[in-house]
């Protein structure tokens, strides 16, 4: 399969991987399709990191599928590489190098390279061409990397925990290089973070992954209007969390519980009403909330 | 335009949007013809996803606040004024709902709100009116 023919910039199917005894990554299945922001949530742990190293070819699959453009990472590392542009969570970059000498450097590696394009971003992002990079701060830093990710305009910007641990100036600079990356140009991003509020912002699609599982996988929209959050009232106070099934997850105290529910939301209703709770009032959870409430579904 | 999105509050961005656009229009910060940005400006101003801007652009279009000229940009159109009117309703019922609230918090009926709220408006009416 050439990169025409492929619809999705990223496919897997049912990819599965363990370290030793400990599963990283389960029958994991997604697709992102093209010219649409993609937001991977996960706590820690759960197999962001794995997943994206598949992607790039730095893992090969133990058992599954993966397709980048329609290429193989591991056996087409080529046809792979040229079209990712990566940001890695560490940011590894050369610590002896200074900015100009790391762009010089990257430059050569990329036929796509574009000089104006990397200056202009250079110079929005304020970094000192003859500052070493060991000198930059962790902002600094990550605006490095993420500057030699996108000035050879990759057709997939891939971005691992992009804005984990920078303040909020550099965070707004990374959600302006994915805005600009789709809405310039129509190109693809994938992104994993722990920042829903981030995801919720920029997000078309989004795969919540849990123990190595995708456990929710939709456009965000979607996601956001099938998730439901019902105040519940009891006659009389609770001592434990009522048992209604069908709800993802019931906190609160007393009389006065909030249940967060998925999709079919009459039959919620209804299985309160069988425990004695009827509904006070009812919104949308934001994404935070249906992420912690499926982490809790999973881990009951 | 001046546009706020914040994230959390289960309201759908492209609705928050929608909504702000209408209530500039309704307050008259926006008027019949003015142009609003671009869904690329707007979408990297707010740092949102093109398509959530573009979303609620349409649903402004399919409402007829705003319409589209060929090829040149998106504009307040001009038969507002039944929105308008229906939005600002709306902007007070808000406002109503939440002095009705305080008033029974107070054990203020609703009748003698009203008699309140006509004797308020009697007392700031210009002179000239008398």
């Amino acid at each position: 399969m050439n990169t025409t023919a492929a619809s999705h910039a990223v496919e897997l199917t049912g990819l599965s991987r363990k370290f030793g005894s400990k599963v990283a990554l389960n029958d994991v299945s997604l697709q992102v399709r093209r010219g649409r922001v993609f937001g991977l949530v996960g706590a820690n742990g759960a197999g962001k990191t794995t997943l994206i190293k598949h992607v790039l070819g730095r893992l090969k699959a133990e058992s599954g599928l993966v397709r980048v453009f329609g290429f193989d990472p591991v056996s087409e590392p080529v046809e792979t590489l040229s079209r990712i542009g990566y940001l890695s969570e560490n940011r590894d970059l050369p610590a002896w190098m200074r900015v100009d000498e790391l762009l010089r450097y990257t430059e050569a590696f990329y036929p796509k390279w574009d000089t104006a394009y990397a200056e202009e971003l250079r110079r929005q992002f304020g970094l000192d061409p003859r500052a070493k990079i060991k000198t930059l701060s962790r902002g600094e830093n990550a605006k490095a990397g993420l500057l030699i990710a996108l000035a050879y305009r990759p057709e997939l910007l891939l971005l691992d925990e992009p804005s984990s641990g920078l303040d909020p100036v550099v965070r707004r600079d990374i959600l302006e290089a994915i805005i600009r990356t789709v809405a310039d140009e129509g190109r693809t991003v994938f992104f994993s973070s722990h920042l829903l509020e981030e995801v919720e912002r920029v997000a078309d699609d989004v795969a919540m992954m849990f123990n190595g599982q995708i456990v929710l996988t939709g456009a965000l929209d979607d996601v956001k209007e099938n998730h439901h959050r019902l105040i519940l009232r009891f006659n009389s106070p609770q001592s434990s969390a009522p048992i209604v099934p069908g709800v993802l997850r019931i906190t609160g105290s007393g009389q006065e519980w909030t249940a967060i529910c998925n999709g079919k939301r009459e039959e919620a209703v209804a299985a309160a009403a069988r425990v004695g709770g009827r509904v006070v009032a009812e919104d949308s959870p934001s994404l935070d909330e249906v992420f912690v409430a499926w982490a809790a579904a999973k881990s009951k | 335009m001046q546009l706020h999105v914040s994230t959390g509050d289960g309201v759908p961005i492209y609705l928050q949007i929608a909504n702000q656009v209408k209530y500039l229009v309704a307050s008259g910060r926006l008027a019949a013809g003015d142009e609003i940005p671009p869904i690329r400006v707007l979408a990297r101003q707010l740092l949102v996803n093109p398509n959530t801007v573009a979303r609620a652009y349409l649903e402004l279009e399919r409402e007829g606040v705003v319409h589209k000229r060929h090829g040149s940009g998106t504009y307040i159109s001009d038969t507002g004024s039944p929105l308008a009117r229906k939005e600002r309703v709306k902007i007070l019922s808000e406002r109503v709902d939440a002095l009705l609230a305080e008033a029974s918090h107070l054990q203020v009926e609703p009748q003698e709100l009203i008699r309140l709220i006509k004797d308020r408006s009697q007392s700031i009416q210009p002179k000239e009116n008398k």
